[in-house]
């Protein structure tokens, strides 16, 4: 199912949640929508679902206007960050739930069978005479998504699924969600503030500051060409220098980098810390080193430039210079954005 | 064991040890003495004449009663401090516990005064034809009054603690307002209801001051155990009046048993495996 959104605007008392989003989700996609808290990623989730209802603008299911249909007639999937799963019911009778009460009557066979084949799937078989509080976080979103995915729903919606789990489990479940999506094939549309995450999972992340989205595109295109500084930074570790462009040219103490379509005046030049070689032989920025850092992998530097501006960097852990030697900052694909 | 930071087991379980020994097993023991110092064929004789065994039925059948109406108008009082913000809602919240707080005597002369037939209350009710005052009704109301914040005050913790993504979680899974009541809020409830329940009811049986006054005190028709109890005593036959008291308190422990036993069955799915 394919799902759209036409310039939906959300406000709460005084405060503006969504401004304007528009959006299209292709049916059997699965797409992250990121973005730090405050961001309106989990209202616009919300509205799709139904939890909440837009001030302005529509959502479109396909081609029905789904804007003003009640929750539980529109026929989604959505699995809450704090699994939300009933503690007074097993595993079993969580899953079956959604069609115990729905007005398509299962005979009592049916309903077991499926509840089996739903285990199977989020992998819990013989778990489903458990209670909630007998299971680990991990196993509570699975049966959350397996109760999900009962009422065969034509979107699954995900409010940070992970967000309550600790990282080994979080990258587990991650890639055995991918696993599950390409085996359905469900339209998926999931939240969340974690990047690594988002890129890990998605076909396509749609990253909001402020109400609104500032880019959307496959993890490649946003990772390799983030559409501004907030991306830039948001996406992952970023140096930011202070820059003065002129003429498509953004200088750094005598050194020029490429800015095409920037004007002339003070900009920002940003890179990851994986993007520098240190040097000696005067090829970069002049720098002194501040602090080294140990880490199982490498090494993390800290610098500073001769204006007092600080860069890190990582490099091997065989990285032989310590505090206070001076030497040069090479970068490599920098990325210039106007201050 | 582990070590704590508060004053040792020994001396707590002294002090409460020798608190509950003085407060309340001695009373109840002396009662139950007193009601030994009938011989078997006297003690039956007593607690079932047709007189005693009328009361029992008149405490019994509007305790239930108010217990009931209690469980409806309790839950729903209870419903709207926690889920709405309207204007007066601490106010309302405040006085709830004004039964707790109120001489039952007052409680009891204040509701005569509103139900009797020329009353606030009564003289409308008369005029269609409902009697209150000096009738089972007006022991249902007292009781009702008496035992109101038992429900609400056990409920509204509980009802506080209520995830609300599990109603929307209901709601994502097609369930009705109806559906989502009775399958996902209600089973939460059932143990703190049941709590509330059988306080009320304990409450109720045993409520002496606020009925008296409403009740009209005939004997086989409005009179409750606690005042036959307490008529015997100015008789001074304290046997008697012992005997009578002693069904009560034994009614009052199986109940309790019974829904501490009904509590841990519905609470059966928090423990953990």
């Amino acid at each position: 199912m394919k799902i759209r959104l036409d310039s939906v605007v959300k406000t709460f008392d005084t405060f503006r949640a969504v401004h304007g989003v528009s959006l299209e989700i292709e049916s059997g996609e699965l797409v992250a929508l990121l973005g730090p808290s405050g961001s309106g990623k989990t209202t616009i989730l919300r509205m799709v679902a139904g939890l909440e209802f837009p001030d302005g603008g529509a959502i479109y299911f396909g081609d029905e206007n789904a804007t003003d249909i009640e929750v539980r007639h529109r026929g989604v999937g959505f699995v809450f960050q704090h699994y939300a799963l009933f503690p007074h019911m097993t595993v079993g009778e969580n899953i079956a739930f959604g069609m115990k009460v729905s007005k398509t009557k299962r005979s009592t066979v049916a309903i077991s069978d499926r509840v089996t084949d739903l285990l199977r799937l989020v992998q819990l078989e013989g778990l489903q005479d458990r209670f909630p509080a007998q299971i680990s976080g991990g196993q509570r979103q699975r049966v959350a998504l397996a109760r999900a995915l009962a009422v065969d729903p034509k979107v699954l919606l995900l409010d940070e699924p992970f967000g309550a789990l600790d990282a080994n489990v979080r990258r587990d479940l991650r890639r055995w969600l991918r696993k599950i999506h390409e085996e359905l094939g469900i339209t998926t549309l999931f939240v969340t503030h974690d990047q690594a995450e988002a890129l890990d999972l998605a076909d396509r992340v749609v990253i909001l500051d402020k109400g609104k989205i500032v880019q959307t595109g496959t993890p490649e295109e946003v990772c390799r060409a983030p559409a501004s500084a907030f991306v830039m930074n948001f996406l992952g570790d970023a140096n930011r220098l202070k820059v003065t462009v002129s003429g498509e040219k953004a200088h750094v103490q005598d050194v020029a980098f490429d800015a095409p379509g920037i004007a002339d005046g003070p900009a920002e030049l940003f890179f990851r810390p994986a993007d520098v070689t240190w040097r000696e032989d005067g090829q970069g920025i002049q720098a002194t080193i501040a602090r080294v850092i140990d880490r199982p992998d490498s090494k993390r530097v800290l610098a500073l430039t001769v204006d007092g501006q600080a860069i890190e960097f990582d490099t091997a852990p065989e990285f032989p210079f310590r505090a206070d030697t001076r030497g040069f900052v090479d970068i490599r694909r920098p990325r210039v954005y106007p201050a | 064991m582990a070590r704590r930071i508060l004053p040792g087991l020994p001396l707590t379980l002294g002090i409460t040890l020798v608190y509950v020994a003085i407060i309340v097993v001695l009373p109840l023991g002396a009662l139950v003495f007193k009601a030994a110092s009938l011989g078997p064929e006297d003690y039956w004789r007593i607690v079932s004449s047709e007189r005693a065994v009328a009361s029992y039925r008149i405490t019994l059948l509007c305790a239930l009663a108010a217990t009931l109406f209690n469980l409806v108008f309790g839950l729903a009082l209870a419903w709207i401090i926690v889920r709405y913000r309207f204007p007066g809602r601490r106010f309302v919240d405040a006085l709830v516990d004004l039964p707790f707080a109120l001489p039952t005597a007052v409680a009891g002369i204040a509701l005569t005064t509103l139900f009797a037939s020329n009353g606030w209350f009564g003289a409308p009710l008369a005029a269609i034809g409902i009697k209150v005052a000096y009738t089972p009704l007006g022991i249902i109301i007292a009781m009702a009054f008496t035992s109101l914040p038992f429900i609400v005050r056990t409920v509204q913790p509980v009802l506080e603690e209520l995830d609300p993504a599990l109603e929307e979680a209901g709601q994502t899974l097609g369930a009705s307002d109806l559906e989502i009541f009775l399958r996902v809020i209600l089973p939460q409830l059932a143990p703190s209801l049941l709590a509330g329940l059988s306080l009320s009811f304990a409450r109720s049986l045993g409520e002496f001051g606020a009925i008296i006054f409403i009740a009209g005190n005939q004997p086989f028709d409005t009179e409750i155990t606690a005042l036959l109890a307490f008529i015997r005593l100015e008789e001074y036959d304290y046997p008697a009046s012992a005997a009578i008291a002693s069904v009560m308190l034994i009614a009052a422990f199986t109940m309790l048993a019974v829904t501490n036993l009904l509590q841990a069955r519905a609470l059966r799915y928090t423990v953990k495996g």
